[in-house]
């Protein structure tokens, strides 16, 4: 008898051509003869060793691999096999990017020895010079010095990346240990990922840093519901030892309702969501504001909490000297300078969510506690990004959340720092910093940024601009950063940043726009110890031994810049007589040995390959100290409270300057909604030239741009812009289209994925995507950073990746 | 004995860890994927005018070989190279396979991949060489949401009652009678329902 087989869903799976349904001839399935299989109990048979390395990239977990070597090659890569599956020893499973590592190892794209710009041809126009070395280093040196001698350190810049993140001795790879044993080098404040919640905080809760909130192992335990704001574990924090695992747990636990808070139906919110809210990208202060007018109607805000901890909340509670009518609660009601009550439908209006909705998550939010507010980090990379923050922070104290278990700050979910042994840089003696973001202005016109007006810290301006600069395992020049045709612009103008080396173990962007292109090693191919980073309650450290040798002629940057100290006759004092494995060794057994109970000695540590260890005060609870009394553990802040209204914000609102103003280029003392250039209001405007709000999101295929040029890896997750069905329609766009998304900074053309996960209005292309740019200047890789604008945010000066408005039509 | 796969739809973000780990571990050229994984969406939007209601539900499902009770693929294949074994697994012969992709055309769950380079089909055959050692699947160990197991089909089956396979977009299993038990999703829909639709057809 002749099976039936669903044609139509025999058409989804294979993408065949139909055709007849073939007839099946029926014949006896038989034994056929074998090969008998080689018996192996760990991955693959007969190989020479095993060993235990790391991938080492920008996604906040980080992850053992066992990689399998024979004849010198790696063969196989094996996940993590200790650990089990419960919420504190959980074994760390690594994503999908770390599992292709050999594709990275022996990538085409590995850089295999030093190249030189060709003498006579323009930076970015392709044309190398394979060189020694000698030679290469030669060039560094007398480069750096000559910069030195002319315009001072303050000239050196070592730009942001983040392909090397925190292992204990790739990050630094001793770059700055060099320039700082010759006079520092300009510094920067703030980094990419979260510029604006890194900046904003020391006014909100006196944290220089992000305020963590509780942990979702905490969640777990003690809550009752979790609020996932703009935050979304399943695609940012990938590891199978971090935050998918413990956010996959917090949604199988019974009586902890999770909301996911997005404008796109993220993988958070299709497995973990009880209810999803999509607000448009940039309004989430509104939304706030309008879910504090709701509570404070029903009388549902923790008064008590407000009037102990925070400052600024009501009249009653405001720094002396502040005029009437700033008060949050005034701004709230009505009553402030602006006269506007920010009800739920004003919200509605702006948001996109309707007014039922915001008054209905108003009420939940009220009424079921403990709940914990964690936001992520993509409200706070926005034009209008501070605010953002600091209005989510602000809800969570509104709910008298802070400091008790399953409650939380506002911030991102917590975790327990490990112990991080960096490899010790020593001081910059240059102390002027300029934002992560800031660089291209600091090239183009770096003695007229200020403090007031560019946020230059540590002087009141810059002296000189950038004239000498290296970026090292980061992808910064080419595509991570913004506006990549300008900034190509300001790059290739060898008038203004007059040397470029590039570090790197892949030829990427980047490296095509440096004057001096060194190969770097992977992780795979030298010593390194790995620590975990945002991964809950579970801290642990990773051995990296040297699986293999260098590939072709590429060295790891600690011995690169060996070889420059030794130009400078620094060597002694650089390495300080020990080679990468003899740093790792010496800094385990001088630091983390000592520091973490049970930490096995370095030697058992090649054998366990991790170790995993807890804070000893239990689950994260943040800021429980100042809960629990908040006279003796004050934040530091001016009133030593939560400042709602902040002071220094207030008086910064009067002193900044900003010259040349855009709409929402503006310091406000409290967490307001602010319009701003390419926000939402400005994609409604009736006559909107770029009516699309585009946002680039974390992507499965890649860590930023790490990992995306690996052929699996696009045939996994081949790079599409999401577009709504609305607006595809709207423009004639069916699914699978080739679309151009444009604005007056660039082109880029790319596959349309029409789907229902997007707002209308909104599209989103995920970032760090490798750009491909034809003859006429549209990209094809589909960089999100070709539409991306280098207007800084008002306080932080940080990138505002999300917040760029576009049009898009059929290509 | 029939040996086959749980899949936990309840846990999967289509990460594709098991697509790669597998890829790794088989040295699969780009173009041959033992294991896929499908994205089904559906529902839409509420427009109000000013706001909007979402309505929209997204699921995942990780595939590889369902070494099926009735495989179509055995049924059809010309030199019988397509071999069920004892353990109920089935794999390629490569000595008779001659590559004609009667198999791949067969299977409604497109398990048998072509391999260009030699002509020949591949599949999965639930990593019979890690089991002959004592070590799981290499999909299975690679999750790092741990949506994926394997072990003997009664057994998974008495273990999660209530799943079966019976989940779009696969096709209804009465007819090939896969190996496959889904716990499934909070939205998933009826195979043939036709609710929603695969989004990521180019990847599969």
């Amino acid at each position: 008898m002749a099976p039936e087989i669903s044609r139509r869903s025999w058409l989804k799976w294979s993408g065949a051509v139909a055709g007849a349904t073939p007839l099946l001839t029926a014949c006896a399935p038989k034994q056929p003869t074998r090969e008998p299989l080689p018996i192996a109990t760990d991955g693959m048979a007969g190989v020479d060793k095993t060993v235990w390395s790391a991938c080492v990239v920008n996604c906040g977990s980080r992850c053992p691999l066992r990689l399998q070597v024979k004849d010198g090659a790696v063969v196989r890569v094996l996940p993590d096999n200790t650990g089990d599956d419960s919420l504190l020893n959980r074994q760390i499973r690594a994503c999908v990017r770390g599992r292709n590592m050999r594709q990275r190892i022996y990538n085409p794209d590995r850089i295999k020895t030093p190249l030189k710009r060709r003498e006579g041809t323009p930076r970015g126009g392709g044309q190398w010079d394979e060189i020694s070395w000698d030679e290469a280093l030669d060039l560094f040196a007398e480069k750096l010095k000559h910069t030195i001698d002319t315009y001072g350190n303050e000239a050196v810049f070592k730009v942001y990346g983040s392909g090397v993140w925190n292992a204990h001795l790739g990050t630094s790879g001793g770059w700055m240990k060099l320039f700082n044993l010759l006079g520092g080098s300009l510094g920067y404040y703030g980094n990419y990922s979260y510029s604006q919640i890194g900046t904003i905080t020391r006014f909100h809760y006196g944290n220089p840093d992000e305020q963590i909130s509780n942990s979702f192992e905490d969640s777990i335990e003690n809550g009752r519901m979790l609020v996932l704001w703009g935050n979304n574990p399943q695609e940012t924090r990938m590891s199978g030892g971090g935050l998918v695992f413990t956010s996959l747990e917090a949604a199988k636990t019974d009586g902890l309702r999770i909301v996911v808070i997005d404008p796109r139906y993220s993988e958070s919110a299709s497995l973990l969501a009880d209810e999803w809210i999509a607000p448009r990208p940039g309004t989430d202060a509104a939304l706030v504001a309008g879910i504090v007018h709701h509570l404070l109607a029903n009388d549902l805000h923790d008064q008590a909490f407000l009037d102990r901890y925070c400052v600024g909340f009501d009249e009653d509670h405001m720094p002396p000297g502040i005029p009437a009518g700033n008060s949050y609660r005034s701004y709230i009601e009505g009553s402030g300078p602006d006269k506007v009550e920010k009800t739920p439908d004003w919200a509605a209006a702006i948001t996109g969510v309707p007014a039922d909705v915001i008054r209905r998550f108003a009420l939940d939010l009220g009424r079921t506690k403990p709940v914990n507010i964690s936001q992520g980090w993509g409200p706070q990379r926005h034009a209008n990004g501070e605010n953002q923050a600091r209005a989510i922070y602000t809800l969570a104290n509104v709910l008298g959340q802070v400091g008790i278990p399953g409650g939380g700050t506002g911030g991102r979910e917590g975790y327990y720092w490990p112990l991080t042994s960096w490899f010790d840089d020593g001081k910059n003696p240059v102390k002027t910093q300029i934002s992560n973001f800031g660089w291209t202005d600091a090239i183009e016109r770096g003695p007229e940024m200020t403090a007031l007006r560019d946020g230059v810290r540590g002087a009141d301006r810059l002296k000189v601009g950038i004239k000498f600069m290296l970026e090292y395992g980061g992808n910064m020049l080419a595509s991570q950063h913004a506006d990549n045709n300008r900034t190509r612009e300001i790059l290739t103008d060898e008038t203004k940043c007059e040397f470029i080396c590039v570090v790197d173990n892949q030829f990427t962007g980047s490296a095509a726009l440096a004057d001096l292109v060194l190969p770097d090693t992977t992780t795979a191919e030298r010593w390194d110890l790995a620590p975990s980073e945002y991964t809950g309650d579970m801290a642990y450290l990773i051995m990296c031994e040297k699986a293999i040798d260098p590939l072709f002629d590429s060295r790891p940057a600690y011995e690169m810049v060996t070889g420059l100290a030794k130009r400078f006759g620094l060597e002694k004092e650089f390495t300080e007589g020990r080679d990468l494995e003899g740093w790792a060794r010496h800094i385990h057994e001088t630091k983390n040995v000592p520091a973490v109970p049970g930490m096995p000695s370095f030697d058992e540590l090649k054998k366990v390959g991790v170790h995993r260890y807890h804070s000893p005060d239990g689950l994260t609870v943040a800021l429980k100290e100042f809960r629990e009394d908040p006279e003796a553990n004050k934040l530091d802040t001016p009133s030593g409270k939560i400042e709602i209204f902040s002071s220094e914000l207030w008086e910064m609102s009067k002193t900044w300057e900003f010259p040349d103003a855009e709409r929402g280029d503006k310091i406000t003392a409290l967490p307001e909604h602010v319009a701003t250039w390419e926000g939402a209001e400005e994609a409604l405007e009736a006559d909107a030239k770029y009516p699309i709000q585009l946002i680039g999101h974390h992507f499965k295929q890649r860590t930023h741009s790490t990992y995306g040029n690996n052929a699996n890896l696009q045939e996994a997750h081949p790079q599409v812009l999401w577009l709504s069905q609305m607006d595809a329609q709207r423009r004639g766009i069916a699914d699978g289209d080739q679309v151009e998304i444009f604005n007056d900074r660039g082109r880029v053309q790319i596959e349309a994925r029409v789907t229902p996960r997007i707002m209308p209005g909104v599209a989103s292309l995920p970032q760090g995507a490798w750009m491909r740019m034809d003859a006429a200047g549209v990209d094809h890789g589909g960089s999100v950073n070709v539409l991306s604008r280098l207007h800084p945010t008002p306080v932080a000066k940080g990138n505002c990746q999300h917040t760029n408005l576009v049009e898009i039509k059929k290509a | 004995m029939a040996l086959g796969f749980f899949f936990d739809q309840t846990r999967c973000n289509g990460c594709k860890a098991c697509q790669i780990a597998c890829k790794d571990k088989h040295d699969l050229p780009v173009g041959v994927m033992w294991r896929r994984v499908a994205e089904y969406s559906g529902g839409g939007w509420v427009d109000h005018g000013a706001t909007f209601t979402p309505r929209v539900f997204t699921y995942y499902t990780s595939m590889a070989c369902n070494h099926c009770e009735n495989p179509v693929c055995v049924q059809v294949c010309p030199t019988t190279a397509m071999t069920k074994r004892d353990d109920g697994t089935v794999f390629v012969d490569d000595s008779k396979c001659v590559g004609c992709r009667y198999c791949e055309w067969a299977c409604p769950y497109g398990a048998p991949q072509f391999d260009a380079a030699t002509g020949h089909m591949t599949k999965c055959d639930l990593c019979a060489d890690y089991r002959e050692g004592g070590q799981d699947p290499a999909c299975v160990s690679a999750c790092p949401a741990r949506a994926l197991g394997w072990g003997e089909i009664e057994k998974l089956r008495a273990e999660h009652p209530g799943a079966g396979a019976a989940i779009e977009p696969l096709p209804d299993p009465s007819v090939t009678r896969p190996n496959l038990v889904i716990l499934p999703h909070r939205d998933a829909q009826a195979s043939g329902s036709g609710t929603g639709d695969v989004l990521n057809r180019g990847e599969l």
